[in-house]
């Protein structure tokens, strides 16, 4: 690439000069591995675009002809509008957000700075569960929300992220909230301001790189789930994405692949539009709590 | 639990303003703020996670199947893994799939977060280009995708003709099934990646510069300078992505359309316990289940606590 400029610095540009051949060298085989990796998402956007007799035999990246039949078939392939689905998406992962955002802050508020006698096991449990399978829950879980009547409902998918128990956004804010400093809650309480009005005027408010974290990878998260919403949402018109694009493989045969692919394609378009747009915030998110 | 409270707290955090006789001090108002702040997590902590554990380990000593009352059946359940050869199928398959993709992916990760390293041009656009396959992997279109590329007339068969190998049905064979799952756990190394990048950038230049001047190679100075101060950083991806890795659902569930098939060469554990709990509603036994594997998980994590003791290196000591 042009990229390996040389280096400004005339002592060292006589030491570097065996650098550009090595620099390119680096660049090139990085490039080779990115297209590598890269290459199958390519080929599945290629793809979803060809007519369906040829995704298989035709591997070339430019398509023979153009056709957006695969889109139109796929979106009523399972009899329904595909919007649907990813109306239900929607619902779900704005749900979630808005549950994790405003319970984990709460909780990661009161055990990060307030003082009460339980709070170094309060946080400890929370460590803990952030390492708990799920599996190990969810048949009393289920249980429990069916006997509540919410199978096939959204409930079961949001009503835990409204209690807090995604206990890694907790961990994530609790970290986040201890960097502020205690001089502005303390400027706020000699005002008179008690703990209530700290969390919502100072605290809080400060909390937005955190919140907007928390924000994306809830998103991600959810937009993705599968194993949940699989248990819960039995009839097809409650689906997300994700569970309806699953029946749709057992539906179809060989012959399906094209919308397939398309539907899934366009069901990866919100989480590429959302990579895209907040890299920085996902990356900064990602180095300071570990998350994938 | 006032006056505990309030016997701690007398340092400059909490002023003391000379009215003791206070109906409500600020400690102890600090106190119901916090359950009241604290109330929606307790509520899930009881709820949907506490009663819930201790609910699956009573039901995996039962019979229970979601028709009739749960009856007491002592180590039954238990008793039954030992004879039931799927589920040493699924132990082995997430054995593999574990501890061979962990591994592969952290060296993948390690290698290329090296790479892009020291001021490289590009480093955004490279470093984007090797994460987005992480934040994509576990969805369902993924392995829709997998599918496809690893099919009998897939993307990979056609790469292999092209340099004159004879492909086969991957996903068809129950000898190489497994791989192709553990191929697509290798390619979502982006996320450890990333960590890596970060704990690079802490190593100081001097530690390389001193090296150079030694005359040590680059490979010397990846050795004994690089891997020794990232080993606390390796360790956490690796406790990170182990236990993300038992728990591996989504892309077994949808490559083997829900079977673990062919012949229960990609039976994921979770696979099992989801086959057992919601199609076959033996939910006794699926609790059970879900309980070794907790256990198991557990364990896993223990062992590499202690033998983290032999190769992180904590800079201090």
């Amino acid at each position: 690439m042009i990229d390996a400029a040389p280096l400004a610095d005339a002592g060292a540009r006589r030491r570097r000069r065996r650098r550009p051949p090595t620099a390119l060298l680096k660049h090139g085989a990085l490039l080779l591995f990115l297209s590598l990796m890269v290459y199958p998402l390519v080929w599945m956007v290629v793809s979803a675009f060809k007519p369906a007799h040829l995704i298989l035999t035709d591997p070339g990246l430019i398509p023979a002809e153009v056709t957006f039949e695969n889109f139109q078939e796929g979106w009523y392939a399972l009899n329904r509008p595909f919007s649907l689905f990813f109306v239900n998406s929607l619902v779900v992962t704005v749900g979630s957000i808005l549950g994790n955002l405003f319970s984990c802050s709460l909780a990661a508020y009161a055990l990060a700075r307030l003082e009460f006698r339980t709070r170094r096991l309060f946080f400890a449990i929370t460590l803990v569960s952030v390492m708990l399978p799920m599996h190990v829950l969810i048949i009393p879980q289920y249980i429990f929300f069916s006997q509540l009547g919410w199978v096939d409902t959204y409930l079961p998918l949001l009503i835990p992220k409204l209690l807090a128990t995604d206990a890694f956004f907790v961990f994530l804010m609790v970290q986040f909230i201890r960097g502020i400093p205690r001089d502005l809650d303390r400027a706020a309480a000699i005002d008179g301001a008690g703990p209530f009005r700290i969390f919502w005027y100072v605290v809080f408010p400060l909390m937005r790189p955190a919140l907007v974290t928390t924000t994306i990878f809830t998103f991600i998260w959810t937009w993705n789930d599968f194993f949940t919403p699989l248990i819960y949402l039995t009839s097809t018109d409650m689906y997300t994405v994700p569970v309806a694009l699953s029946s749709m493989v057992s539906a179809e045969s060989q012959q399906g692949i094209g919308m397939l692919f398309a539907m899934s394609l366009l069901s990866l378009l919100p989480v590429i539009l959302f990579f895209v747009f907040a890299q920085r915030y996902l990356i900064r998110g990602m180095v300071t709590s570990g998350l994938k | 639990m006032a006056t505990a409270v309030k016997s701690r707290r007398s340092g400059p955090d909490a002023p003391e303003r000379g009215r003791p006789a206070r109906p409500v001090s600020p400690e102890r108002r600090q106190g119901r703020a916090a359950y009241v702040f604290l109330t929606p997590w307790l509520l899930g902590l009881c709820l949907v996670t506490a009663v819930p554990l201790g609910a699956s380990l009573y039901l995996a000593f039962t019979d229970y199947n979601i028709l009739s009352t749960p009856n007491f059946t002592g180590l039954d359940n238990f008793e039954r893994m030992l004879g039931d050869e799927r589920f040493w199928a699924a132990c082995a398959v997430t054995a593999r799939y574990v501890f061979v993709s962990v591994p592969l992916q952290l060296v993948f990760a390690l290698l290329l977060a090296v790479a892009l390293d020291r001021g490289l041009r590009g480093l955004a656009f490279y470093r984007g280009g090797f994460y987005l396959p992480s934040l994509l992997g576990s969805s369902v279109a993924i392995a829709i995708l997998w599918r496809e590329l690893f099919g009998h007339d897939g993307l990979v068969n056609d790469a292999l003709a092209f340099v004159g190998i004879e492909g086969q049905s991957w996903l068809q064979n129950p000898s190489t099934a497994l791989s192709t799952l553990i191929v697509l756990n290798v390619w979502t190394f982006g996320s450890p990646m990333v960590i890596f990048l970060a704990g690079l950038r802490q190593i100081p230049e001097q530690y390389y510069e001193a090296a150079r001047v030694d005359g040590a190679s680059r490979l010397r100075q990846f050795w004994h300078i690089t891997v020794p101060i990232l080993t606390p950083i390796i360790f956490f991806n690796l406790i990170l992505q182990t236990i993300g890795a038992f728990q591996t659902f989504t892309q077994a569930h949808v490559i083997s359309g829900g079977t673990g098939g062919p012949v229960d060469s990609t039976l994921f554990y979770t696979l099992y316990v989801y086959q057992q709990g919601f199609r076959d509603f033996d939910m006794g036994y699926a609790s059970a289940l879900a309980w070794v594997l907790l256990l198991v998980i557990g364990a896993v994590t223990a062992v590499h606590f202690v033998l983290s003791k032999y190769w992180v290196f904590y800079g201090d000591d």
